[in-house]
């Protein structure tokens, strides 16, 4: 395979297309929606990129992979020093490469997106990185000396773990603590099976732990150590303890039997794979017709785990419009292909439940653009006289969550803003010296890439501040909100 | 792995647990739970800390059989592990600085009330625990409560004690004057029963309540209950409460969530005991809200 095709060659490549199960047989099935590409269809894909001088897309990435150096190693047939070009940017490819949303960060940045499609960079990544799983044994662990500094890190989700990597690299000692009984936080109790194989995160985890990383779980900090007494164990500590309380709509009937959080509906079948009940010990209610309150990556999880578990009727329930949804497009464009139901410009007023308190339907109204809010959406304004009834036998709600005071409310002298999220500098410190955090509890709830990307921009700081470059500044501004 | 280092039958359906777990045993505070998972297929169950004993590093958690997951961790024997334990969880009880504390205990809710009975202890608090059962059998932790202060006896049938709901009791000695607090701890009817005989009389009133939970730190929000009408998370706002403000019927109500999942691991574990796993391809369960087939057929695991 030449590495050296013209660009003109380069741009006669279409963007070729991810093998995915077929809609009607994944949806009732928990298997990984996407298949991956081939070794063909990964280096002819890989030569679609026209390796610019001042490539953008590396701009568009969180945690500035060098997207044209791996790309064109692959393309040169070196996998394995692609894998470790990008093993050495990104300390969990096999994750992102599945569940970034690439359409708004580095593949928007490409300039073969200008005039057609950009270079499938997400699925490029995931076919590195699973090559990079699956043949450990060919690459070289990559560690500097130790240099007997020992880095607390709290909390496994993408942001600890990327922190834990960067960190581990540089010699230092970590130990990571993570509050359930398996690493991966978000990835393992919330992204579902069909997105992200839990089997995937294991791998990730390992490598990192093969890397000197230490992880103890069931540890809750806060409750079983507190944050004063890490900092008096360890030379630094990274928060990244999560997103935390699920919010509610606070209208009536949220407490009927039959209304989930998307957290305890996600971390039921994820975390405790209630989908194999009674294989598994934990249940979770089968309804007939779910309805999903949301419209970010969270509900289209939800929704589509519905439809797994044999809904009939999945549906998402969102008060704006399609074109508004936080969520990434290729969930929204499987979601649809599955036969996930839309109902958009709705917004829930009551969940309605029968005489033994079972929900029956959920009471909606319907919404119309109005004038922009602050973040320059429309807001949408309800419809005087518009209400109807979805009926519906399960409500999951996931309309986002509010900061976990289970840490924070332990250690009173940690700033936080209004909304109890921890306050840090541009170098991801908090308001105690050698303090660190990063990730949702920093930005309330965002994705995995820019808990990542926190994450490594901390464990720079961290490892900058234990040589003694950093000091302390006067915590005020919060991370950018990519 | 958490070792089991002892086991006792406190009576037919409470066993009582002491499991290998120093960092809790060290520091946990009356009031706190820990989330338990046996083993690798099993729920994580919360299980308030009964005692401990911070030279051996051990807790004591005293568990009532009630459903497959129970019936297992009840029939660990010494030698035997449970895979995960976390915690300690919760907010610890808000003890009486001084006074007179009547501690009410129902049931497995006696063990519950039993830490806390410690602590008010510990700190010069007069105690006085008044505990229920059906029959003589069913009454548990009389001895260490007999060690903190005055033990009302009540039973059901009489068979030992005063005969009667611990309700009575409370009333006579409530009549008595000078009750400082009450904590109670028990099926949520008798705590519902608690606090609407506490309530007319201004006697502050504590109950620890026990809904389903999954994660215990606040994350899933399954573990929810209206106090005074404001949505609470047990897990990090309680478990324990202001008994005159607690929503006992909704409570009771989102016990009952997963009844019918509850009866059918149960026959599935019965019938796969019995007839191996050839024969669990079950029926799905009655009501609007069925369990549904497994997605393939279940194995032992």
């Amino acid at each position: 395979m030449s590495g050296k095709l013209s660009t003109r060659e380069r741009l006669s490549i279409p963007r070729q297309r991810i093998p995915e199960q077929p809609p009607e047989a994944r949806a009732s099935n928990f298997a990984e929606v996407n298949l991956g590409f081939t070794e063909q269809l990964a280096l002819l894909e890989a030569q679609r990129c026209l390796q610019c001088k001042d490539p953008k897309c590396v701009r568009g990435c969180p945690v500035g992979v060098n997207i044209p150096r791996f790309l064109q190693l692959l393309t040169e047939g070196k996998v394995a020093e692609a894998a470790q070009s990008l093993l050495c940017d990104n300390a969990l490819p096999a994750v992102t490469g599945r569940v970034c949303p690439q359409e708004t960060q580095c593949e928007a940045e490409c300039v073969r997106a200008a005039k057609g499609e950009p270079v499938a960079i997400g699925y490029l990544e995931r076919y590195v990185a699973d090559w990079a799983r699956t043949h450990a044994e060919r690459l070289p662990i990559e560690k500097a000396p130790p240099t007997g500094k020992r880095i607390a890190i709290v909390g496994s989700g993408p942001s600890g773990l990327t922190a834990a990597g960067e960190l581990a690299r540089r010699g230092h000692e970590v130990t990571i603590y993570e509050a359930l009984h398996k690493p991966g936080g978000v990835l393992v109790y919330g992204i579902p099976e069909f997105r992200l194989p839990k089997k995937i995160v294991e791998q990730e985890v390992e490598r990192l732990r093969r890397l000197g990383v230490r992880i103890e779980c069931n540890v809750v900090i806060g409750r079983t150590w507190t944050l004063p007494e890490l900092r008096a164990r360890f030379d630094a500590v990274y928060i990244a303890n999560g997103a935390g309380l699920p919010l509610f709509l606070n209208i009536p009937g949220e407490n009927l039997k039959g209304v989930y959080s998307a957290n305890e509906y996600l971390t039921r079948v994820n975390l405790m794979a209630a989908w194999q009940f009674p294989r598994n010990d934990t249940p979770v209610l089968h309804g007939q017709r779910v309805a999903v309150i949301g419209g970010g990556n969270v509900a289209l999880d939800a929704v589509r785990t519905a439809r797994r578990l044999g809904a009939q009727e999945a549906m998402i329930v969102y008060r704006r419009t399609k074109a508004e949804m936080p969520a990434r497009a290729e969930e929204i464009h499987h979601a649809e292909d599955e036969g996930v139901r839309f109902h958009f410009l709705t917004a829930p007023v009551e969940i309605l439940g029968n005489e033994k308190r079972w929900v029956t339907g959920l009471k909606c109204i319907r919404m119309e653009p109005g004038a922009p809010d602050e973040t320059g959406r429309a807001r949408p304004v309800p419809v005087p006289g518009s209400e109807f009834v979805l009926p519906c036998d399960i409500v999951v709600v996931a309309i986002g969550t509010r900061a976990n005071p289970l840490l924070t409310s332990t250690c009173p002298e940690l700033k936080l803003n209004r909304w109890g999220n921890i306050v840090v500098d541009e170098n991801g410190m908090t308001s105690l010296p050698g303090v660190f955090a990063g990730g949702d509890i920093v930005r309330g709830a965002a994705t995995v890439i820019l808990a990542m990307g926190d994450g490594k921009r901390a464990a720079q700081a961290i490892d900058a501040w234990l040589r003694g470059e950093l000091k302390p500044a006067e915590a005020q501004t919060p991370a950018p909100t990519g | 792995m958490h070792a089991v280092l002892a086991r006792r039958q406190l009576n037919p359906d409470v066993t009582r647990l002491d499991v290998e777990a120093p960092r809790i045993a060290q520091i946990r505070q009356p009031g706190q739970f820990v989330i338990v998972r046996r083993a690798e297929t099993s729920e994580r169950i919360p299980l308030t800390i009964a005692d401990a004993d911070p030279v051996r590093g051990s807790i004591a958690l005293v568990i009532q059989a009630v459903g497959k997951s129970t019936r297992e961790l009840v029939a660990l024997q010494p030698g035997e592990a449970i895979l995960d334990i976390a915690g300690p969880l919760g907010r610890p009880t808000e003890l009486i600085p001084s006074g007179h504390a009547v501690c009410v205990g129902g049931g497995v809710g006696t063990a519950v009330v039993h830490p806390i009975a410690q602590g008010l202890h510990a700190r010069g608090v007069r105690v006085t625990s008044i505990i229920g059962g059906r029959s003589r059998e069913w009454v548990i932790f009389e001895e260490e409560l007999r060690r903190l202060g005055a033990v009302i006896v009540c039973t059901d049938d009489g068979s030992y004690g005063r005969k009667g709901f611990v309700t009575v009791a409370l009333g006579d000695v409530l009549a008595g004057g000078g009750v400082d607090a009450v904590y109670a701890v028990g099926p949520v009817p008798m705590m519902r029963a608690v606090a609407a005989l506490t309530r007319p009389l201004g006697v502050r009133t504590i109950v620890s309540l026990n809904p389903i939970m999954i994660d215990g730190t606040g994350m899933c929000g399954g573990c929810r209950v209206s106090v005074g009408g404001e949505m609470k998370f047990a897990c990090v706002d309680g478990p324990e409460f202001d008994g005159h403000r607690v929503d006992y019927d909704e409570l009771q109500d989102r016990l009952a969530t997963y009844r019918q999942y509850e009866l059918e691991a149960l026959r599935c574990a019965e019938t796969q005991c019995r007839l191996g796993p050839h024969l669990t391809n079950l029926p799905a369960a009655e009501g609007a809200h069925s369990a549904a087939k497994p997605a393939e057929p279940a194995v032992v695991p």
